[in-house]
Order: structure tokens, then C-alpha cells, then sequence
């Protein structure tokens, strides 16, 4: 049967959301899943690795994964893969898993297709899809060569479900030794910026800022606005470049994929590059002066109009009738 | 200290990109190209490192047609020292996994301290040639940089995450990646300009790097493109223009798709 492993990333000890969507995705494709999961905590993760479809789940529990960049997990992953010679290995798009990705690559001369969708085997061959230029068109590719063949998947390609038939996994230790040279990037600190209100990723109302916004200040409108709906507050790249705010508010090609029920973009032009991250939300409101922005190509309902005064007045009317 | 910067020609990224359906590659021609604009904050963090490090070399390093040896002058007229164009008709077609393997062979002929990159390319966004030029020059790789300081023989750098930034650092030589937020790029001078038309260029093959036409270029590559179509467009919806009533109405909408 196809081998299909996952690697189960960790973050503060907990699996990334993308991790258990393809776990829910490589479950579809064989019954042969292994996830490997690497770093403190790894093994009380195990479990739920299992109630996503992973049949077997390797664990290293190491502080040096954290300790270090990418090094020790793609050195026990390649020995890993060059042991046991797995059909398919699935990665998030996330930082860490595309820094692991490209070392694996190169390491193993694998090949890699890199923001796959749809995935398929059919006869043991894989096809994905990928968006190429900024998701305005979709290419059809497969992987030839290579011991295993390595696709990075973005977050929220697939739904993460639990698997109705889930047994609990059967969870071996992963027997090797994190060299020295490995040891290299040293991560000195963590800095979690915290903020209030749900996580960008997963609210399903999302409220982002451009360029129209005219000046950092001014998100607080949009932060005020996302208060009420229960929200998160995303922007476009010019104004995190701008450093209005931090790149984690970043939705995009080159920032996060957002999929909420209702997006709302005010003062943002809707550059593709920008769209590639949100064109999956249910609905999407765009508040823009220019009758001719991009954005209004797309849009369920546009407003053109000025985001200074439509935002606030919006807030003020949705706590009257709330009231 | 010798810094070497990668840098790639891309089509202009706002414009529209097409494929050519026989080639199955990127449409180049009757398109404009210029240097990455993601490239251009690689050369600003390195020329800032040399300011403040009399001696520094800075070598851009781009594997592509003849013609990148415009993305190349760019670089040089920004202030780089000296460019390097590894140029050859086998090479067209080249995946990442290809582009990593030649880039690092000829970055290491440059004995570098430190290697800069973009954390991913403007046309091909797969962000995997950096890990891959780390690994085949077994170097560390610092990425996602949105701050990078050098001293000591050592490179810091604020690395951004899903939910803040990390400090992360290693003794040189190391590989960097940076993103746009690390800097503001210059614009060339004139005077930059003029000096970069008469600032060394080498140019090199696949051969000179010992690569034989299979293991690079079309021929090497691993992944293959099988068909495409273009993807499907969202529709418009209702377009309002706000007198004044805006507010009201897109609480309407919001009410009837039960989010208030
Ligand atoms: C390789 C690459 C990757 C990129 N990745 C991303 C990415 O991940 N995410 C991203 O967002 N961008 C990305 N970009 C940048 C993208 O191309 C656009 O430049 C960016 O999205 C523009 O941001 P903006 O809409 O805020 O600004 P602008 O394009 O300047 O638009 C501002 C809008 O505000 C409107 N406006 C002005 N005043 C008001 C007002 N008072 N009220 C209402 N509206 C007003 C204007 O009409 C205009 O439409 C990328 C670009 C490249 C080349
Ligand atoms: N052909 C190339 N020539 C020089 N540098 C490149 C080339 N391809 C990729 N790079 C470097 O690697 C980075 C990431 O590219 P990619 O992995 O293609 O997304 C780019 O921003 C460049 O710095």
C-alpha cells in the first residue's frame, strides 16, 4: 500500500491546525498514514495525531527542534525517509516546514511541488495542482525521481476532520542522535506578540486595512469594528511594509490564506497578490473611494466610499442594533 | 568580509503573467522584466553591512538568460561590487532543486562570509532555493529575516513567525533570508549607474561548474507539468455608493448572512 507520512508540527508543544488537515487529507488517499512528530510534548500529541488519520506516529521528543532552525528536524527526517523510503511526504506551508522542506530536497534530491492542492494517486502516480502566478492560473504537475516525493500544502487547502473509524496510533520512538553540527541557527528568544479576539486564521469574520486607511492610527477603527463582530483584523502587504503593523496581520501571497465566512476589505485595491489570500472567504465587502479599485471586481457587495467614515459609522450601527 | 547576494529577473510582478501553452514556462517574451523587487532588500541589507564594514565585497550572483545581466547592473548601480552571471542554454527549464545545486557552486567560488536571498522568488514563489544553496554549501540558514545584524564574526537576526518574530543567530559564513520588512531599498544614482557599467562581470556555464546538461535544466528537472487551466474568477456582486445610508446597508447584508 501507497505510504503517505505527515509531518506533525508542533507549535508550543500543540500540532499545527495544517498538520491535521493533512492528516485528514493523506487519509483519503491510503490507510497507510505515519505522522512524525518531533520536539517537547511530541508524544502526549500522539493521540490526536491518531483521531486524524495517522495509523502510526513517530516520535523524538528533543528540545534542540526548538532550540534550532530547521537542521535537527530535517536530519531525522532524511534518515528517517532514507530508512523506511516513504511514497509521499506532506508539509504545511508554514515557516518552519517550508525551511525543512528546502533541506530535504536539496539532501535527498527528491524534488518538490510546493503549494499542492488536490491532491491525487492514481496508479502511484501524484498529481497535484498549483497555483502559478498568483493563483491565476492552475497547473497540473507531478513529481518523477527521488526516493520520496516531498509537496508542501498550504494551510487551509484541506478541512481538518476526525476520522470516524480512529483507533489509537501505534507510536514508536524515533532512535537517533542530533549531531552537533545540526546545533548551528540557535533561536535565542521567542517573542509572541500576543493580540485580543480570535486568531486571524480561524475568524470567520475578518476585517483588513490597506493604503486607504491614510495612517497607522486608523486600524484602530478596524479594531474597534472587529471587537464587535467578534473578529480578527488582517491588512495588505503595503501598509505591513509600511510597518503600520506587524507582518502577522499579513493576508497574501506572501502572508496567510484566509477563509472566513465574510472578509472585509477596506481602503485595499485588491492586487492579486493580495486576493491569492482571500478569494476563499464565503463573502467579501470591500469599502474602497475608487469606483474602479480591483477589489470591486469581486466583491458581494462594494461600497464606494470613504473607509474613515463608512467603518465607523458601520460600527455604530451594528452595536445600535445590537443594543 | 565577502557577501553574496542571490538575485533573480522576473517578469514585472504587477503585471499579468501568462504561460506559454507550448513550452508550459513562463511567458518572457513581449513582457517586461526586471530585477525582483524582493532582491532589491537583499542588496540594500547588504550594502548597509558594508557601509558600516570598510572591505566588504558584494558579489550579486543570478542564474538566467543573458539578458538578467540587466537585474545584475541594477545591483550594481544600487552598489554592489562586482556580478556574476551563470548563463547557458541548458540551464533553461531548471527547477529549484537544479537552481540550488548551480547557484551554490558558483557562490562558493566567491568564498563567501555571508550569502543574502529573498525568502522566496516574484514569479516562481516556491521559497526553495535558499535551504537548498545552505545545505550544498553546508552552511546554517537564518530565514524569514525582517532584521540582520552582523558582528563578531556572527549573524542576528528577528525572524518572523506565525505569531511574532524569534532572535536567532550563528557564526558566519551563514545563509540569510530576508522579507520586505527588513529595509527601505535605495534607488541606483545616476553616478551608480554609470560605475556599474564598468564593474566586473564573470560569466559562467553549467560546465565551468561541472554540471552536465542531465543534471540541470529541463532534463534534470523532477517535477513536470502535465496541463493547466485558468483559474476560476469570483463574480462581481452588488456595487453602492455611499450617501450617506452605506453603514445601514452593509449591516442589512451582515444581518442576513446571521454573522450580527
Ligand atoms: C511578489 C509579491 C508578493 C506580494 N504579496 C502580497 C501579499 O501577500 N499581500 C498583499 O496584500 N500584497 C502583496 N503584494 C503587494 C500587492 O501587489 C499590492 O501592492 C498591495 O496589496 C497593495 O496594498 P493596498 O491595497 O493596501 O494599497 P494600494 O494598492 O495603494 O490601494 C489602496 C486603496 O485604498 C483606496 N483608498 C484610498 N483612500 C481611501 C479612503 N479614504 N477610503 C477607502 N478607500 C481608500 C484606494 O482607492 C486604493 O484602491 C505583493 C506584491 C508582490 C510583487
Ligand atoms: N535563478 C536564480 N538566480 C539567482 N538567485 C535565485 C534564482 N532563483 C532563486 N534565487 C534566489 O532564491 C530566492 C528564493 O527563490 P525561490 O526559491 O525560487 O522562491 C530568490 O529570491 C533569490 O534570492
Amino acid at each position: 500500500m501507497t505510504k503517505v507520512w505527515v509531518y506533525a508540527e508542533l507549535t508550543g508543544g500543540q500540532v499545527a491546525r495544517v498538520s491535521l488537515e493533512l492528516l485528514t487529507k493523506a487519509r483519503q488517499l491510503t490507510g497507510d498514514v505515519t505522522a512524525i512528530a518531533l520536539g517537547t510534548g511530541a508524544s502526549a500529541q500522539a493521540a490526536t495525531l491518531g483521531q486524524y488519520g495517522a495509523k502510526r506516529v513517530l516520535v523524538h521528543e528533543d528540545a534542540a527542534y526548538e532550540q534550532f532552525l530547521s537542521e535537527p528536524a530535517a536530519d531525522t527526517i532524511a534518515t528517517l525517509i532514507e530508512q523506511e523510503k516513504p511514497d509521499l511526504l506532506l508539509i504545511g506551508t508554514t515557516y518552519n516546514g517550508r525551511d525543512i522542506a528546502s533541506r530535504l530536497n536539496a539532501r535527498l534530491d527528491c524534488g518538490v511541488i510546493t503549494d499542492g492542492a488536490q491532491l491525487s494517486l492514481e496508479g502511484g502516480q501524484l498529481k497535484a495542482q498549483v497555483p502559478w502566478y498568483s493563483a491565476t492560473t492552475i497547473v497540473d504537475v507531478t513529481l518523477s525521481g527521488g526516493i520520496t516525493r516531498l509537496v508542501l500544502v498550504r494551510p487551509k487547502s484541506f478541512t481538518a476532520e476526525v476520522a470516524a473509524d480512529a483507533a489509537a496510533p501505534q507510536v514508536e520512538q524515533i532512535q537517533v542522535q542530533i549531531s552537533q553540527q545540526a546545533r548551528r541557527a540557535i533561536v535565542v528568544e521567542n517573542v509572541v506578540q500576543a493580540s485580543e479576539g480570535p486568531k486571524l486564521e480561524e475568524a470567520s469574520v475578518v476585517i483588513s486595512g490597506g493604503r486607504g486607511l491614510k495612517q497607522a492610527e486608523n486600524f484602530k477603527l478596524l479594531h474597534d469594528l472587529a471587537a464587535t463582530l467578534g473578529g480578527a483584523v488582517g491588512a495588505s502587504r503595503a501598509v505591513v511594509d509600511a510597518g503600520w503593523v506587524p507582518y502577522s496581520y499579513q493576508v497574501g501571497q506572501t502572508g496567510k490564506t484566509v477563509k472566513p465566512s465574510v472578509y472585509i476589505a477596506a481602503g485595499i485595491s485588491g492586487a492579486i497578490q493580495h486576493t491569492v489570500g482571500m478569494k476563499g472567504a464565503k463573502y467579501i465587502i470591500a469599502i474602497n473611494t475608487d469606483p474602479d479599485a480591483p477589489i470591486f471586481k469581486f466583491a458581494d457587495l462594494g461600497v464606494v466610499g470613504d473607509v474613515l467614515k463608512v467603518v465607523p459609522a458601520l460600527n455604530e450601527e451594528i452595536k445600535r442594533r445590537k443594543a | 568580509m565577502n557577501i553574496v547576494v542571490c538575485v533573480k529577473q522576473v517578469p514585472e510582478p504587477t503585471g499579468t503573467n501568462r504561460i506559454d501553452p507550448k513550452s508550459l514556462r513562463i511567458m518572457r517574451e513581449g513582457v517586461d522584466s526586471v530585477l525582483d523587487p524582493a532582491d532589491e532588500f537583499s542588496i540594500e541589507a547588504a550594502l548597509q553591512i558594508q557601509e558600516a564594514n570598510p572591505g566588504t565585497n558584494v558579489i550579486v550572483v543570478s542564474m538566467g538568460p543573458e539578458r538578467a545581466l540587466e537585474a545584475i547592473r541594477r545591483g550594481l548601480a544600487m552598489g554592489a561590487s562586482k556580478g556574476v552571471l551563470i548563463s547557458d542554454p541548458n540551464l533553461a527549464g531548471s527547477d529549484a532543486l537544479a537552481t540550488a545545486k548551480v547557484l551554490a557552486g558558483a557562490i562558493k567560488r566567491e568564498n563567501p562570509d555571508l550569502v543574502i536571498t529573498a525568502t522566496e522568488s516574484s514569479d516562481a514563489y516556491t521559497g526553495m532555493v535558499p535551504g537548498g544553496i545552505a545545505h550544498h554549501l553546508g552552511l546554517p540558514l537564518l530565514s524569514y529575516a525582517k532584521k540582520l545584524t552582523v558582528s563578531g564574526g556572527k549573524a542576528s537576526i528577528e525572524r518572523q513567525t506565525e505569531t511574532g518574530f524569534q532572535r536567532v543567530e550563528a557564526q558566519l559564513p551563514a545563509v540569510v533570508t530576508v522579507t520586505g520588512s527588513i529595509n527601505t531599498p535605495r534607488y541606483p544614482a545616476l553616478k551608480g549607474i554609470m560605475q556599474a557599467k564598468k564593474k566586473p562581470v564573470d560569466q559562467l556555464t553549467a560546465a565551468d561548474l561541472g554540471f552536465s546538461p542531465e543534471q540541470v535544466g529541463e532534463k534534470g528537472a523532477k517535477e513536470k507539468v502535465l496541463g493547466w487551466a485558468p483559474a476560476e474568477q469570483r463574480k462581481a456582486g452588488r456595487v453602492i455608493k455611499d450617501d450617506g445610508t452605506a453603514a445601514a446597508q452593509v449591516a442589512d447584508f451582515l444581518a442576513q448572512l446571521k454573522v450580527i
